[in-house]
């Protein structure tokens, strides 16, 4: 299968939820020293739930496309849904299988949102059972 | 030096020697700057030690043992003659490159500089020739300095004079640039270093696969370089000293092999090279480095300069072709090894990489370990493509059709 089809792609030109927020009530940013990509997210919370979400920075269409994917996932949902999002979860929404290279690309929007949100500092599928 | 008629390179029977290449997916590997592939000869002698003669060296006191020993010792003395070492015994094996610097940088480094001393770099080097020395300076106080390159990819040499003063202890630097290729003017940088007494370390990862290159010539004090950038396996690397040098330095490990007596609390240490190569060591990949040296030695290191020279030619006309295409490092073939580093405009090298792995083509895509490099260059990463001597003229065309449809693929859209 190609990892580079028409969903991704699209995620990728026309991403979600691109921007930063004025004032979020979480902000956090990481990059993936393998190769540099990095992303940031900003959340505002209400209430429990993630009312508003943007991201921004720079990185492949893979590590874009799963940010894009992951604010449309999480927008609406309350802290505790979001924070069960696992590494299965995008490679879901992603739909494609990834080597172990890709996928921390992949990984890397999940990644900061449970850093900035939970202080959960590993990477996704890598957490201590 | 080489004295023989010069022959070119018979790619194709070359390539008869690498079974990677006569499986049905077609493969331009042209990732040779990180690893590069291993012949038929390399992988049987590694076999023939694993099949009828494995056994640990230096103390076995029966046959297949001392066969061992022998063909091991046999790998340092080859390695010697393809840079032309006075002394096999100036040959340390390591793991790689990297430990050959780090070695350097523990032992030579913590006996030889002090807080205030100064130790060159350039910017444009691997990090396994950069963070040593950081440790090092955080260790002892010392200074780094950075020569800077022009905007072309060239050392900046006015600069390195200016840089150069009593206090600079060391200069390290790399032969070839594993990013930009270019070819350092190493020569010069180890005269004028030795002028204000510093040592030079020079990082021939990138050099001693490629080209011949002689120590004594040079008069490099360190050199050290890995196997498996040179159809070698991995795990197998090589640090050459000066005699003086090493016999002075302290230990690097402690272990095995690398004692004479050992009493309770204090030992005294074997002669060269035993002292740094404690423990058992790669063996099999020692024996497999020295039939590399041999393959690459009976292709003919001039050969294989010049059809490497060849295709970065090729390949520099055939990729400027393209639109939106930023090529880093010397535009003069003659200034630069092998190497092609560059982008396309609006598309991540991940993606360019990713979508030519599609279409048979390996290269590489990130930062090399060169990240301050890449901020001199304001880039965040670059796309890689690297020749060995079994690349052909039809891989570059490989590479460039995909890069072509990449564009397509990426840019379908956008107006």
């Amino acid at each position: 299968m190609n990892i580079y089809q028409e969903e991704l792609l699209d995620h990728y030109e026309n991403p979600s939820n691109y921007g930063t927020l004025p004032n979020p009530d979480i902000s956090h940013e990481e990059d993936n020293p393998l190769c540099g990509d990095q992303i940031r997210i900003d959340l505002l919370v209400e209430d429990d739930r993630i009312k508003e979400v943007r991201f921004c920075g720079h990185g492949c269409t893979i590590s874009l496309a799963a940010a894009s994917m992951l604010t449309e996932e999480i927008e609406g949902k309350s802290l505790d849904e979001v924070k069960q999002l696992s590494k299965d979860d995008i490679l879901d929404m992603i739909g494609i299988p990834l080597g172990p290279v890709r996928l921390k690309c992949a990984l890397l929007a999940l990644k900061v949102l449970k850093a900035g949100a939970y202080g959960i500092n590993c990477w996704p599928g890598e957490e201590d059972e | 030096m080489h004295t023989s008629e010069f022959r070119p390179l018979d790619v194709e029977g070359i390539r008869k020697d690498f079974p990677i290449f006569a499986t049905e997916l077609p493969l331009a590997f042209l990732d040779n700057a990180a690893s590069t592939q291993t012949p038929r000869p390399v992988v049987d002698a590694m076999d023939a030690y694993y099949d009828t003669y494995r056994s640990n060296i230096h103390r076995g006191i029966y046959r297949i043992s001392e066969e061992a020993t022998e063909q091991y010792e046999r790998a340092r003395e080859k390695v010697a003659e393809l840079i032309n070492a006075p002394r096999s015994r100036q040959i340390i094996f390591t793991r790689n490159t990297t430990e050959s610097i780090n070695l350097v940088a523990y032992s030579w480094g913590t006996a030889n500089i002090r807080e205030g001393d100064e130790i060159v770099l350039t910017v444009m080097e691997h990090h396994s020739n950069l963070v040593p020395w950081q440790l090092l300076a955080q260790r002892t106080g010392a200074v780094l300095r950075f020569l800077e390159i022009t905007d072309e990819g060239l050392l900046d040499f006015t600069q390195f004079r200016d840089l150069l003063t009593e206090k600079t202890k060391l200069v390290a630097m790399g032969h070839v640039s594993n990013v930009l290729g270019t070819i350092n003017p190493i020569q010069s940088v180890i005269d004028a270093a030795h002028a204000v007494g510093a040592k030079v370390v020079v990082d021939a990862a990138q050099s001693v696969p490629h080209f011949h290159v002689d120590v004594q010539q040079l008069d490099c004090d360190f050199l050290a370089f890995s196997g498996h950038k040179m159809c070698g396996p991995t795990g197998i690397g090589v640090l050459y000293g000066k005699m003086e040098l090493l016999e002075e330095m302290p230990p690097f490990l402690g272990g095995g092999s690398m004692i004479r007596s050992v009493e309770r609390d204090v030992s005294s240490y074997a002669e060269l090279p035993a002292k740094f190569e404690a423990g058992t060591p790669s063996i099999a990949e020692a024996i497999g480095l020295g039939h590399a040296v041999d393959y690459i030695t009976q292709a003919n290191l001039a050969a294989i300069h010049v059809h490497e020279q060849e295709l970065l030619k090729y390949a520099h006309q055939r990729l400027k072709e393209i639109e939106g295409i930023t090529l880093y490092g010397p535009s003069a073939p003659h200034q630069k090894m092998g190497v092609i580093s560059f982008n396309l405009e609006g598309i991540h090298p991940h993606d360019v990489a990713g979508i030519l792995d599609t279409h048979g083509v390996a290269i590489r895509a990130g930062h090399h370990c060169a990240q301050p490099l890449m901020k001199r260059l304001d880039v965040i990463a670059t796309a890689r493509a690297s020749f060995y001597l079994y690349n052909t003229i039809e891989d570059v065309d490989r590479l460039y059709e995909g890069l072509c449809r990449t564009q397509k693929l990426m840019t379908r859209r956008k107006q």
